[in-house]
C-alpha cells in the first residue's frame, strides 16, 4: 500500500499549483503558471515554476551567454570550425589568458588573449548580477541573505584566481585558462611553479573545510533521514519546539561521540564550513607568488615541512665547469 | 511500464560504471621503493607493457687488433678517423653498414663506389659529422652516458634515419588570428602524454638554452626570479616527454615533496640534467650546422633538420638498449680523452645532512 514518506517521496501530491506571494517592487511578473513533473518529483518538488527572472536575472543570463559563446567560438576557431573535431577534442580545447609579455594591460589583441579578458569580464558580470539577484530575491521574500553571502564566497575565489591575483602579480598570464583539461593542467603547473601548494597553510585549511563540509553534510543528512519517522525533517519546527526526533538524534550523537550539534547549530556549522572552503582557498591563492614564492621552502623556514634524509645529490649547475 | 524503466535505469547505470572502469589499466604491476620511506619515491611498472629488450646485432666480424698502417695513410679525405688503424677503420665501416645503412644500399648509401673518398653524397657529410658527434658524446658527456657510451646503433637501430626525432612544428596559418591557432598546446599530443600541456617545449629547451628553473630557491618572492605559470606548463610538458621516453614516473628522479630541491632528488635527476644539455649540444652543434647539407626531404615542414630528443636514444627505457654497452665494438667512437676531467656529481651516502631542510641556513641566505 502506498504511503506518504518524507524526502524520497513515493506518493506525489497533486493539487492547484502554488503561485507564490504577490510580487513587490518588481518590473516583471513571474512567467508561466508552473507545471508538475513526475521525474523531478522523484528528486525534489514536483512543481516547476513559475519563474521570476527579472532585470538582474536576464542581464546575468545575457552576460553568461556572451562568455559561453566567446569561449566556445574561440575553441571552435582553434579547430578550424570543424564540428567533428570540436566535439572530439573538446576536453583539450581552451581559451588561454594573455602571455606574460602583455603584463596586466587591459588592451591585448583579441587573438593574443584579448578574448580571454572579454570572456572573463562577462563571466564575472554574470556572476555578480546573479549574486545581486539572490540577495534581492531573498530580501523580497523577507528571508535572511545567507545564500547570497555563501555564493559570494565562491565568487571571491573565482575573481581572486582570474583577476585580483593576476593584478597583484602584474600579469594576466597568471590567470586560469578556460577549458576542461587546460584548467586542470594549469592547477598542477601552478603548484609546481610555487614550490608545492600542499605546504600553503591556507590550502590546508581549504581542504579541511572542503572535506569537513562533505562529512558534515553526510552526518546531517543521515541523522535527519534516520529520525524522519518521528518528523525529524520538519527541522524548523524542531528548532523552536524540540520533539522526540530531535531528542533521539541528539542522544544518538552524544552516545556515539559524546557531543551533539543542535537542530539550529548544525546548519551554522555546515554554512561556515562551506563558506570557509573558498574563502581560505582564495586567501591561499592571494598569498602565492605575492607574499610567498616557494611554499616548500617557506614551510621549511617555519619548521613544518617534514625533514627527510637528504640524498646528497648536488645541483649540477653549481659545480665548476658546468655546461649551460 | 515502470519496471521497464527501472530495468533500463539499472542497465544504464551499470553500463556507465563499466565504461568508467575502462579508464583503468588491468594487469600485473611491479612496484619498487627507491627512496626514503613515506616520501612516495616509488616506481610502478605495468609488467605487460615493459619495452622488450632491444636486439643487439652481432658484430660484422671480430674487432681486429690495433696496429698496422693508419687509416689516414691508406685512404684519402679522412677528417675524423684518420688517426686510427686501417683495420679498425674498416671494421667500423662494416659496423656502420649494419647499424645505419639500408641493406639494399650498403656502402653506396654514403659512398660513390667509383670514388669512395668523394663527398658528393650528402649522407657521407652527415655521417662524418655524426662520427664527430658520437666521439663528443662519449668523451665529453660521460656525466650522462657514463662508461656505457653510445654508438650509431643507440639511436639508429638499423634505420638510415632514427625513428624518434622531431622538427619545429607548423604553427597557425596566421599567428594573429584565432582560426586554426592552438598556440602550441591544448591538443591531444603524444609528446606530452595526451595532456593539454604545451608541446612546443622541444624548440626552447632542447634546441634553445632556456632554463628549467620554475620554483624559486628562496621562500619569499624576489625580482631575480620571475617565472610565469605558462613557463611551468611548458616545462611540465617537457617533463612528461622525459618520463615517457624513459618509461618511468616523475619519482624516478624527483621527490614530489619539492620538485626543486636537489638534495631530496635521486642521482638520476643529475644524469638527466646533463642529458638535457647533451641534447642541446647535439641539436645545436652537430645537427643544426647540417641545415644546408640535408636535402629537403630530410627536413621538417619548416625546413629545419630533424633533431633528437630523449626518445631518440631511450625509446621507452631508462637506459637505452637496456644498458647494454656496444662501445667495445667500436673503440674509435670513444673519441679523444678530454684534457680536463669532466666534473661528475657524485652523490654522497644517503642520510646526509639536510641542506635545504636547514632553516637557519635558509634565513641566512636572504
Amino acid at each position: 500500500m502506498a504511503r506518504y514518506q518524507n524526502l524520497f517521496t513515493q506518493v506525489q501530491l497533486r493539487g492547484p499549483l502554488e503561485a507564490g506571494p504577490p510580487l513587490r517592487d518588481s518590473t516583471f511578473q513571474r512567467s508561466g503558471k508552473g507545471f508538475y513533473n513526475y521525474w523531478l518529483g522523484k528528486l525534489g518538488a514536483a512543481q516547476v515554476g513559475p519563474v521570476y527572472l527579472g532585470t538582474l536575472g536576464m542581464a546575468s543570463l545575457l552576460c553568461a551567454f556572451l562568455a559561453f559563446e566567446i569561449i566556445g567560438l574561440n575553441m571552435a576557431a582553434s579547430v578550424n570550425w570543424n564540428p567533428v573535431q570540436f566535439v572530439r577534442q573538446l576536453p583539450w580545447l581552451a581559451l588561454e589568458p594573455p602571455g606574460p609579455e602583455w603584463g596586466f594591460t587591459p588592451f591585448v589583441p583579441l587573438a593574443k588573449g584579448g578574448w580571454w579578458i572579454i570572456a572573463g569580464f562577462f563571466m564575472t558580470s554574470s556572476l555578480l548580477l546573479w549574486w545581486l539577484r539572490t540577495y534581492r530575491r531573498a530580501r523580497a521574500l523577507g528571508m535572511g541573505t545567507h545564500v547570497a553571502w555563501a555564493f559570494a564566497a565562491g565568487i571571491f575565489l573565482i575573481i581572486t584566481l582570474g583577476f585580483i591575483r593576476p593584478m597583484l602579480m602584474g600579469s594576466w598570464a597568471e590567470a586560469v585558462p578556460f577549458g576542461i583539461f587546460p584548467h586542470l593542467d594549469w592547477t598542477a603547473a601552478f603548484s609546481i611553479r610555487y614550490g608545492n601548494l600542499f605546504y600553503n597553510p591556507f590550502h590546508c585549511l581549504s581542504i579541511v573545510f572542503l572535506y569537513g563540509s562533505t562529512l558534515l553534510f553526510a552526518m546531517h543528512g543521515a541523522t535527519i533521514l534516520a529520525v524522519g519517522r518521528y518528523g525529524g525533517e520538519r527541522e524548523i519546527e524542531q528548532i523552536t519546539d524540540r520533539g522526540t526526533a530531535s531528542e533521539r538524534a541528539a542522544l544518538f550523537w552524544r552516545w556515539t561521540m559524546g557531543f551533539n550539534a543542535t537542530m539550529e547549530s548544525i546548519h551554522r556549522w555546515a554554512w561556515w564550513f562551506a563558506v570557509l572552503t573558498p574563502l581560505t582557498g582564495g586567501i591561499g591563492i592571494l598569498l602565492t607568488g605575492t607574499v610567498v614564492d616557494n611554499w616548500y621552502l617557506w614551510a621549511v623556514t617555519h619548521h613544518y615541512a617534514p625533514g627527510y634524509p637528504g640524498t646528497g645529490v648536488i645541483d649540477p649547475a653549481t659545480l665548476p665547469g658546468a655546461p649551460k | 511500464m515502470s519496471r521497464i524503466l527501472v530495468k533500463a535505469t539499472i542497465t544504464a547505470i551499470s553500463g556507465l560504471g563499466i565504461m568508467l572502469l575502462g579508464g583503468c589499466e588491468p594487469g600485473h604491476k611491479q612496484t619498487s621503493q627507491n627512496g626514503y620511506r613515506g616520501a612516495g619515491l616509488n616506481q610502478i611498472v605495468d609488467a605487460r607493457h615493459v619495452v622488450p629488450a632491444a636486439v643487439i646485432p652481432p658484430e660484422a666480424y671480430a674487432l681486429p687488433p690495433d696496429g698496422g698502417p693508419l687509416a689516414g695513410q691508406s685512404y684519402q679525405n679522412l677528417k675524423v678517423l684518420g688517426g686510427i688503424s686501417k683495420d679498425r677503420f674498416d671494421h667500423l665501416m662494416a659496423n656502420i653498414n649494419q647499424w645505419v645503412a639500408p641493406p639494399a644500399a650498403g656502402c653506396t648509401y654514403c659512398h660513390n663506389p667509383a670514388n669512395m673518398a668523394s663527398d658528393e653524397k650528402y649522407t657521407k657529410v652527415v655521417a662524418r659529422q655524426m662520427l664527430l658527434m658520437t666521439q663528443t658524446i662519449n668523451s665529453q658527456w660521460s656525466p650522462h652516458v657514463k662508461q656505457t657510451g653510445v654508438t650509431c646503433y643507440t639511436c639508429h637501430r638499423g634505420n638510415a634515419v632514427p625513428v624518434n626525432k622531431w622538427a619545429n612544428a607548423v604553427g597557425a596559418p596566421n599567428p594573429d588570428s584565432i582560426t586554426g591557432n592552438r598556440y602550441g598546446q591544448n591538443a591531444p599530443n603524444a609528446d606530452v602524454g595526451y595532456a593539454s600541456l604545451p608541446s612546443n617545449g622541444f624548440a626552447e629547451y632542447l634546441n634553445g638554452a632556456k632554463n628549467i628553473r620554475l620554483a624559486a630557491d628562496t621562500a619569499l618572492p624576489s625580482k631575480d626570479h620571475v617565472v610565469s605559470v605558462k613557463d611551468a606548463e611548458k616545462t611540465y610538458g617537457l617533463m612528461v616527454h622525459l618520463s615517457t621516453a624513459l618509461g618511468v614516473n616523475c619519482t624516478y628522479c624527483h621527490n614530489t615533496q619539492s620538485f626543486r630541491a636537489w638534495n631530496l632528488s635521486r642521482p638520476q635527476r643529475a644524469t638527466a640534467w646533463y642529458g638535457i644539455r647533451m641534447v642541446r649540444d647535439i641539436n645545436q652543434h652537430h645537427i643544426g650546422i647540417l641545415q644546408s647539407v640535408f636535402p629537403d626531404y630530410r627536413k621538417g615542414p619548416l625546413g629545419d633538420p630533424y633533431k633528437v630528443n630523449c626518445t631518440t636514444c631511450h625509446q621507452g627505457q631508462a637506459k637505452p638498449l637496456g644498458g647494454v654497452s656496444m662501445i667495445a665494438q667500436a673503440p674509435a667512437l670513444k673519441g679523444p680523452t678530454p684534457a680536463a676531467p669532466t666534473v661528475v656529481a657524485v652523490p654522497a651516502a644517503p642520510s646526509a645532512p639536510l641542506a635545504l631542510n636547514d632553516a637557519p641556513a635558509l634565513l641566512a641566505r636572504k
